[in-house]
């Protein structure tokens, strides 16, 4: 193999590894830029993973030969998001409402969504008697490029630019329209004040609750389908639950790591999934595997210490992350 | 003239009868079986058959109830070593990373110290653990004091590092059969010895109750950190280190953690694996919180999860359930018990119906 | 009153609880107009401007702007009655820019357009004269920008009746000057300006008009033009009230505590605390008048050792022990050595106090660290805690009875009470009748001439000048962190003290100690 092919190869493996990452982070950076922090991330995207495979799959079963790839893409991503949606509804209830400990009931999210996740992943493979998968055809339209061949054979760029599944694509787009929306649009700039200062913005006429419910909502939503695009492209469409678990809490720390801004997760999510593979694709001798995968965290721990050393204003977590708001608390 | 009054106007409310105080959180319980009842139906079972069997299974004979006990150990421990940090409003998050730390201690002497006698070999893995966990907990720490770094994220970060550094000794230095990634048990010597058929584990950990009860309500430190939790600014006024009482107290709950560790790799499994955590240091957050930070409550809430864990993995085998669900319920229990505090220390106000008035 | 006024207000009341902050006030302003709302601290200004911004609805009253009566329940009705008001703590989001923040919460339609909304600032700031970048951050800016970013936020909402609360407060001379003229430009722009103050040079120099409250009751208004200090002081303070304090001649005072060349600079390198020197002497009470924040939570922190001092010295003279440095030494050293402190912050807990616990836990907070061993000794806390129960009648259910949840004036008895109960040799004490009613007050006045009998040396910060004068023997004036005159509380008068708060660089005139 030479260098190139190794590289460009490295380079599709961490593109198609970050994939995950890139919703599950930039969803919670979404939903952190609100003031609220959702650990229950892990619980969304398992949630996200396993309806998102239940909806491709009885989609497939009940349209046989004449399922079509795109509508099962997009049954699939629809399953993921109203689960991440419906999770992150109990949080932004228990949270923003009934003012509930943030971090506790993001825990309490994580228990309660891993296992809802791995009881539908079970469930499906004991009713079908076996493992689930859906037809080859309708793995193409999960795992395979979008784009026509020819463009996928153009040497080295055909792969580097074409060669991705379906998902990559629509994460940039959603990570391009996140990052114009905090930062450009009106409720953006409403949103960001909420999780900055809610009393603030409750003073300025801003409805602090809405927006912590949008943005956790749609949030967790984004989150969870990463979960699904583990699930139907680098697992194969199989319910694979050892492979899924910790994802979530990498997207927490590459949040850290983005330093609450979506347009880092473009890049931040590939060098992370890189990390997760680096140790398949380039093992170095004295460094054993298991302390390669644990690199992303340590870098995300000093990135954290860096951080709060520097005090630089913009760099810091917003300033009412894990708070609740009670008006008359001021 | 339009009054803008919302529908339900909150107040907080400070001073509830115990006893309706528990009536909520009981019917908070309640609830949260009947929405497992509803999850039962939607798998396929029979949900009164469904709790039944949890139930037997779990209190029905003396093996379940040891195994219950055996569950209960972790939760219970890892929720007292939580209860002054929480008691501090310092976020500690990392008990899974410092169990796990603390158990790679207690391994690294059972390893190493292969032949000495079995009571001096246990002192010193307990030692160890606590000494192990203890740093762990103290770097978040200590960057905390020093430039208040976010406890929240960097003690979550030290969990996965602690993971990793397990599944390195376990597939490397310590592995037994060359690429078995699996470290041989050890020996007998290392392991905790049983009392009334279960790991004495459970003795350590009722110990550690009495001991934590008395440190956070009759001992000077436990008044500091009281303090410090309510108010810095009152803490620095009575001529409190501040800086001294976040790293002593985390480092008091890291060590605890490790021992926690040190009760699981030795006590349960008698080996070392990379999740030997196995989420109890996310689980025991919850107990803490749950149980207020009363550590005879904490009893009492990690019994009740042991009993839930131990009952649904007889579920799996009885009535073909995912044992998973074991997780929703208790997902559901925590949640709702969650909600339920809200009722307590809040009032709501309805809107009067000025809507008539005004006609 | 046949013209239309710019804004009216008639019989408004407004009270909190059993305590009236606003009785029966009926005041107008009218266009073009700066009018300065005058009064002491407790006198409700801010409260009776809060219910024109929206923050308060009144319980009794009308309110008419331009001739028609309003109901305003919300800061954004009182936008849309063209009121704006700047408050004393900036409502600003730190790390947005100026413009960020000016349209924050706006309903505008469209796109947000940043560079429009600076352009429209930058057009404000011309138009009144306001130096500021509409692109600088918060967090870069000092006090004074902040101040101004609030202005321009209110500006841009389209208000034409502007309320600034005690704005110069945080301002240096210059930046006083600077806010004045931007205050005389809008007033030719045909605005309303109110500023709520205590200050009469200020009144004098930029209002036109002067409406003055006392006690929650509209006094008077005045044209400035048509009168003077003098006469301004008498309606702010009313006739000289008789208070039956014991106060006796102090017996062979001893200097306690001698400072020289303290100086103590905050956060940001300001100074707060500049060259200030002072006996204080066993056997008197010293008192500590000024404007709030002119430096008197500084003094006491930096004598109790909680502030870090950049110069000076501060020896300490306990009876019978030989003179010490306390400057560098730690705050539980310096409390050891007898000197307490009871400083009663606004929100009276947070500082001293911790409101979770019961009576016995705050007495404990002097004492945690005594004894052998790791326990806490909770046998003498909890029999002090049942004397001040009992000595200081403190109404609660039990002395393990959360404090918080206790009145105010009880909350303060607790602490005093847990300060004069460690038998000190200095006592501190700083808005220790805060929000209390004057039968409480007298309890603490009663406390601290006791306290001074004993022979203690105590320092009493407080706000009303009357309880100055009748209580203590002598009082030092703060002004601007400096030490602006020491009088003799038995010969000084209200006016004398009054100018020596007021007296910023030199104005006013010096006064001899």
């Amino acid at each position: 193999m030479s260098t190139l092919d190794f590289i460009v190869a490295l380079i599709s493996a961490a593109v198609l590894n970050g994939a995950p990452l890139m919703y599950g982070t930039s969803g919670e950076i979404l939903t952190q830029k609100s003031g609220n922090m959702n650990l229950g991330v892990e619980g969304l995207m398992f949630m996200g993973g396993a309806f998102g495979l239940l909806g491709a799959f009885t989609y497939g079963n009940a349209a046989g030969d004449s399922a079509s790839g795109v509508v099962a893409v997009i049954i699939a991503l629809v399953c993921a998001f109203a689960a991440g949606m419906a999770g992150s509804l109990i949080f932004s209830f228990l949270t923003i409402t009934l003012r509930a400990n943030q971090n506790v009931t993001g825990l309490a999210l994580t228990i309660f969504g891993t296992g809802l996740g791995q009881f539908v992943g079970e469930l499906m493979r004991i009713r079908v008697g076996g493992n689930v998968s859906i037809s080859n055809a309708l793995k193409v339209s999960f795992a395979g490029s979008p784009f026509p061949k020819f463009l996928q054979d153009i040497p080295v760029a055909g792969k580097l630019i074409f060669g991705y599944n379906v998902f990559v694509y629509l994460g940039i787009v959603m990570i391009i329209v996140m990052h114009h929306f905090l930062a450009k649009t009106r409720k953006g700039l409403y949103l960001r004040a909420v999780g900055e200062s809610p009393s603030t913005a409750d003073a300025a006429g801003i409805n602090v609750t809405r927006y912590r419910y949008f943005a956790t909502v749609i949030g967790g939503g984004i989150s969870a389908v990463g979960g699904m695009v583990y699930t139907m492209t680098i697992a194969g469409t199989v319910w694979n639950h050892t492979g899924l678990s910790g994802e979530g809490w990498i997207a927490v720390a590459l949040v850290i790591f983005c330093l609450w801004k979506p347009i880092n997760s473009l890049w931040g999510s590939v060098l992370f999934g890189a990390l997760l593979i680096l140790y398949i694709r380039l093992p170095i001798p004295f460094i054993p595997t298991q302390i390669y995968k644990v690199v992303p965290y340590i870098v995300t721990a000093l990135v954290l210490i860096m951080v709060s050393i520097r005090q630089k204003r913009e760099d810091q977590p917003p300033a009412a992350l894990g708070t609740a708001f009670f008006r008359e608390d001021r | 003239m339009h009054e803008k009054t919302p529908l339900i106007r909150l107040s907080k409310r400070e001073d509830m009868p115990k006893a309706r105080v528990w009536m909520i959180r009981l019917g908070a319980f309640i609830f949260a079986l009947l929405i497992g009842m509803l999850v039962f139906a939607v798998a396929g079972a029979d949900p009164i058959e469904a709790y039944v069997t949890i139930f037997k299974a779990a209190l029905g004979k003396t093996t379940g109830i040891r195994q219950v006990v055996r569950n209960a150990i972790p939760l219970l421990g890892t929720a007292l070593a939580l209860a002054p940090c929480f008691r501090m409003r310092y976020w500690n998050i990392g008990a899974e990373g410092q169990i796990t730390m603390g158990a790679i201690a207690a391994s690294f002497f059972a390893v190493h110290c292969r032949n000495m006698a079995s009571l001096p070999l246990l002192l010193i893995m307990g030692v160890g653990s606590m000494v192990l966990g203890g740093i762990w907990s103290l770097i978040p720490a200590l960057f905390k004091s020093r430039w208040r770094t976010n406890e929240t994220l960097f003690t979550l970060m030290m969990n996965y590092i602690a993971i990793g550094i397990a599944a390195w000794l376990i597939g490397g230095p310590w592995e037994g059969k060359p690429g078995s990634q699996i470290m041989p048990v050890f020996s007998s010597n290392a392991v905790l010895p049983k009392v009334l058929g279960i790991q004495c584990g459970w003795i350590i950990v009722l110990v550690l109750t009495v001991v934590i009860f008395v440190y956070m309500r009759y001992t000077k430190h436990g008044y500091e950190v009281q303090v410090l939790g309510e108010s810095e600014n009152t803490a620095r006024y009575a001529g409190m280190n501040v800086p001294k009482i976040i790293m002593r107290t985390a480092v008091l709950s890291g060590a605890i953690c490790g021992l926690v560790g040190f009760l699981i790799a030795s006590g349960t499994h008698g080996t070392l694996y990379s999740n030997v955590a196995g989420g109890a240091g996310f689980t025991g957050i919850t107990v803490c919180w749950l149980a207020q930070l009363n550590p005879f409550a904490m009893i009492v809430i990690a019994l009740l999860l042991g009993v839930l864990t131990k009952g649904s993995s007889t579920l799996q085998t009885s009535m073909a359930i995912p044992a998973s669900i074991t997780d929703i319920i208790t997902g559901i229990i925590l949640l709702c018990m969650l909600g339920c505090e809200f009722f307590i220390n809040y009032r709501m106000h309805f809107r009067e119906n000025h809507a008539k008035e005004a006609k | 009153m046949e013209s239309v006024h710019a804004v009216e207000l008639k019989g408004i009341t407004k009270r909190f609880g059993s305590n009236t902050a606003n009785d029966n006030i009926d005041l107008y302003v009218d266009r073009g107009v700066i009018m300065a709302l005058l009064g002491e601290n407790g006198s409700g200004k801010t409260t009776l401007m809060n219910m024109l911004a929206g923050i308060y609805l009144p319980d009794e009253g009308r309110i008419f702007v331009g001739g028609k009566e309003v109901t305003i329940s919300s800061p954004k009705d009182a936008f849309d009655n063209h009121i704006g008001m700047i408050h004393q703590h900036f409502r600003l989001v730190d790390v947005f820019t100026a413009a960020e923040n000016v349209v924050l919460g706006l309903d505008e339609p469209g796109r947000l357009d940043i560079k429009a909304a600076s352009a429209k600032v930058k057009e404000i700031s011309e138009r009144y004269g306001f130096e500021i970048d509409p692109d600088k951050k918060i967090y870069d800016m000092s006090v004074s920008e902040k101040q101004t970013v609030e202005i321009i936020k209110v500006l841009y909402r389209g208000a034409d009746i502007l309320i600034l609360d005690e704005p110069t407060a945080v301002l240096t001379p210059q930046e006083i000057e600077r806010l004045f003229k931007v205050m005389k430009a809008m007033r030719a722009d045909g605005k309303v300006i109110i500023i709520i103050t205590h200050k009469l040079n200020e009144v004098m120099e930029v209002s036109d008009v002067v409406a003055v409250l006392r006690k929650g009751k509209h006094i008077k208004t005045v044209r400035t033009a048509e009168t003077d200090p003098k006469e301004l002081t008498e309606l702010m303070v009313g006739r000289k009230v008789e208070l039956n304090i014991d106060r006796k001649t102090p017996v062979d005072p001893k200097p306690r505590l001698t400072i020289a060349g303290l100086t103590v600079k905050d956060g940001e390198g300001v100074k707060k605390l500049d060259d200030v020197g002072f006996i204080a002497y066993g056997g008197e009470i010293l008192g500590v008048a000024g404007i709030a924040g002119s430096g008197q939570k500084e003094l006491l922190e930096a004598i109790a050792g909680l502030r870090r001092i950049e110069e000076g010295s501060i020896i300490y003279s306990p009876e019978g022990k030989a003179p010490q440095q306390i400057v560098g030494k730690s705050a539980m050293e310096i409390k050891d050595a007898g000197v307490a402190m009871a400083f009663v912050p606004e929100d009276r807990l947070g500082m001293g106090l911790v409101g979770g616990m019961g009576m016995t836990g705050n007495m404990l907070l002097r004492t945690w660290n005594k004894g052998k061993g790791i326990f806490v000794d909770r046998r003498a806390p909890e029999k002090l805690a049942s004397d001040v129960m009992e000595s200081l009648e403190v109404v609660t259910p039990g002395i393990y009875y959360p404090v918080r949840k206790l009145s105010g004036g009880n909350v303060q008895k607790v602490l005093v009470g847990r300060e004069i109960a460690s038998a000190p040799s200095v006592l501190m004490t700083a808005y220790a009748v805060r929000g209390l009613d004057i039968n409480t007050s007298y309890t603490i006045y009663n406390l601290m001439c006791q306290q001074k009998d004993k022979g203690v040396a105590v320092i009493f910060v407080g706000e009303d000048l009357d309880v100055l004068l009748e209580l203590c023997d002598r009082i030092l004036v703060l002004c601007g962190g400096k030490v602006s005159g020491i009088v003799d509380a038995r010969t000084a008068t209200k006016e004398q003290v009054g100018i020596l708060m007021t007296s910023v660089g030199g104005k006013g005139g010096k006064a001899d100690a």
